[in-house]
């Protein structure tokens, strides 16, 4: 078997794309440096980043697919799991090899793998544009806890600033540890640096503005009110809002 | 906020549940420099009540109170019930920290009427503007015409709101004589006509000058309430067929009747198929409007009722059998889309993948056809010829009966893929 070592950033594994077809030589593995090395390795590359070297990658891509099949590569890439940088790497090879567009070959499995992941993504992404819920606290900052489950928070920014372009608001990833913050003007990442600005996952009350709860009792309220009871179907309100949401959403804390 | 705010909001809601139409989608606006909000040109839903429905906008009335006396509704004159009011004010200053909290993607706004139509539609009004002028709010605001209403008010209203709306509620005029003796057809199609005036006028304007004012971009709406009164499906079908041919009719809502005044001898007792009735004909609608099939193809004189077990769509591949099989490699799109058990995205799928060479079953499989339905009515060298024809129509109709294709239409509303 033969692996390549990188650095497990995507500039990165555009950077493996480049040596691999530099040196002739494809790896069947990709492997973070202190990976354990499988057995029976026949050959080992260690790629180093390089941001000249994943440019001229992407650039090549650019040219070879559409924008949105390039986004579906930045959604796998954000969904995280272990085997997505393999996967996308097959698929550029695919596109590189192929004379003409493969990514509407479907019946390809690689292409149709990349598809499915990136829907996945893109559905988590949805789920936090529709259920962040912004509290207010005492310093004007609408910040809101999230959970999801890939990470989507850099893919859902673009929508929020265009969004709430005049109201100082905050994002935070409470599985990740890290958020953006906007102030009018810019969006920076941040770390939260006071320990007790969360309880359990949930904006310490004391830091909340006067009449946050109160917008929240409001909001409950209208909730329950336009509720056809002669309808009732909690599966599928379970089907559209999942309930592992629930607990960041003030319409749902009975 | 005051206390008093809590208490209206509850019972305004209350009244105002009942309305369906509840999409957020059909503009985009791009956030200006020093305002709040956008709107993405697909509905967001922000959450989902106890049935299933998606809360998308603040649905609220300005007020409950009501000069007329319809027998389907709860607000009517003749019910006892407490009647409050919203001032502009409290309604603007609600929807703007609901929006600033990503709880809604704007408002929808309704009302009982006041004194006149008129005179309501100006209350209304003077909401939408503070909205967009005081608090310089770029969401998104529905705003439901009050029937009766005159050009100059429907003309301002279309200048503030994305989209606007004038409820027919019962399909045919004798009914609605009958049921809301203070409305008519007339009353509701002249401000639907304004809207479609004031559309097509400002389209030719901009199209002069780039900057002329944009008039109710998404387009107008409007409900049907089924089931209130005798009409039948092929009835409704043949009416919002005649509503999307004006263009500015972008939905039309279908509304299940709902019992609130179980007193009233005028209306029927209610067969809990109501809400069946309703999906399917928003599987109907569905297929109009993006199927290419016309009103006539679904529902003829012969049979005016859609088949409540089984969706439109397959009923009319089963009553013609001889369209199929289609072979999914060389039909063109309008005959793919046909297929049972194929839908708009995987129809679009099926015409750019064979470019890259035969389709077989497992292809078709991944592109997401549900072959379980879709065996019977195509043709592949990989099937035993076992189409409707050897199977007969019966037999297919028996097996298939009651398993789900075209989506919900809670599902309607979340399928980004299509805009509405
Ligand atoms: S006019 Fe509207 S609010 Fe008034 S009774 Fe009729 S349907 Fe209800």
């Amino acid at each position: 078997m033969s692996i390549f070592y990188y650095d497990k950033t995507f500039d990165g594994l555009l950077s493996v794309v480049f040596d691999a077809y530099k040196i002739k030589h494809f790896p069947q593995a990709l492997l973070a440096e202190g990976d354990i090395e499988p057995m029976f390795m026949e050959r080992v590359h260690t790629t180093v980043t390089d941001s000249g070297k994943s440019d001229r990658v992407w650039t090549a891509l650019r040219k070879k697919l559409s924008k949105q099949a390039l986004n579906h590569i930045h959604h796998v890439w954000q969904s995280e799991l272990p085997e997505a940088d393999y996967l996308i790497f097959r698929y550029i090879r695919k596109v590189i090899d192929s004379s003409h567009s493969v990514e509407t070959h479907f019946a390809d499995e690689d292409v149709m793998a990349m598809l499915k992941l990136a829907k996945k993504v893109s559905k988590d992404t949805m789920y936090l544009i529709e259920f962040v819920r912004f509290q207010k606290t005492t310093q004007n900052i609408f910040f809101a806890p999230v959970a999801p489950d890939y990470n989507t928070l850099p893919l859902a920014l673009r929508h929020f600033i265009d969004r709430f372009a005049d109201q100082h608001w905050a994002l935070y990833d409470i599985r990740r540890g890290y958020g953006f913050y906007y102030d009018l003007q810019r969006v920076e990442q941040i770390t939260l640096p006071d320990e007790n600005a969360l309880i359990d996952g949930k904006i310490n009350p004391t830091l909340l503005a006067e009449d946050e709860q109160q917008f929240q009792t409001l909001w409950r309220n209208y909730f329950k009110a336009i509720t056809i009871r002669e309808r009732i179907n909690k599966r599928q309100q379970r089907q559209h809002m999942p309930a592992r949401f629930w607990h960041l959403l003030p319409e749902m804390q009975n | 906020m005051k206390e008093s705010v809590l208490h209206k909001l509850t019972i305004l809601a209350e009244s105002a549940k009942y309305d369906v139409s509840c999409s957020s989608s059909g503009t985009i606006r791009r956030n200006k420099a020093g305002m709040t909000g956008s709107t993405s040109g697909w509905g967001i839903c922000h959450s989902f009540t106890e049935d299933g429905r998606c809360v998308s906008l603040l649905k609220i009335l300005l007020t409950n109170f009501c000069l007329f006396d319809c027998a389907y509704c709860v607000n009517r004159r003749s019910n006892d019930i407490e009647r409050v009011a919203f001032t502009p004010g409290e309604l603007a200053e609600l929807t703007i920290e609901f929006y600033r909290r990503n709880y809604i993607e704007g408002l929808f706004l309704s009302s009982g009427v006041i004194k006149s139509p008129d005179h309501t539609m100006e209350k209304m009004l003077r909401v939408v503007k503070d909205l967009r002028t005081i608090h310089h709010f770029n969401g998104y605001i529905h705003m439901k015409t009050i029937p009766g209403a005159s050009q100059e008010l429907v003309h301002q209203a279309g200048l503030y709101a994305d989209r606007l709306s004038v409820n027919l509620e019962i399909p045919l005029e004798q009914d609605l004589k009958l049921l809301a003796p203070e409305k008519d057809h007339q009353s509701v199609y002249k401000p639907m006509h304004y809207i479609q005036q004031g559309m097509v006028q400002s389209l030719e304007e901009r199209r002069k000058f780039r900057s002329a004012p944009r008039f109710a971009p998404a387009g107008q709406s409007t409900q049907i309430i089924v089931g209130a009164a005798k009409d039948n499906d092929k009835d409704i079908l043949h009416l919002s067929s005649a509503l999307y041919q004006r263009q500015s009719m972008k939905r039309v809502y279908y509304s299940g009747y709902i019992p609130v005044n179980t007193y009233d001898k005028r209306l029927p007792v209610v067969k809990d198929s109501s809400l069946k009735r309703e999906n399917r004909l928003y599987q109907a609608d569905w297929l109009m409007r993006f199927y290419q099939f016309n009103a006539n193809e679904i529902l003829d004189d012969k049979s005016p009722y859609l088949d409540l077990d089984m969706d439109p769509k397959l009923a009319w591949a089963i009553r013609h059998p001889e369209r199929f099989p289609v072979d999914v490699n060389t039909a063109d799109y309008a005959t793919i889309l046909r297929i049972p058990g194929v839908g708009v995205k995987s129809a679009k799928m099926i015409m750019v993948a064979r470019k890259h060479g035969r389709l077989n079953l497992n292809g078709l499989k991944k592109i997401g056809v549900v072959l379980k339905r879709a065996q019977y009515f195509i043709t592949n060298n990989e099937l035993p010829h076992y189409t409707i024809h050897e199977a007969t129509p019966e037999y297919v109709k028996r097996v298939l009966r009651d398993t789900p294709s075209l989506p919900s239409p809670a599902e309607q509303q979340l399928s980004f893929g299509f805009t509405d």
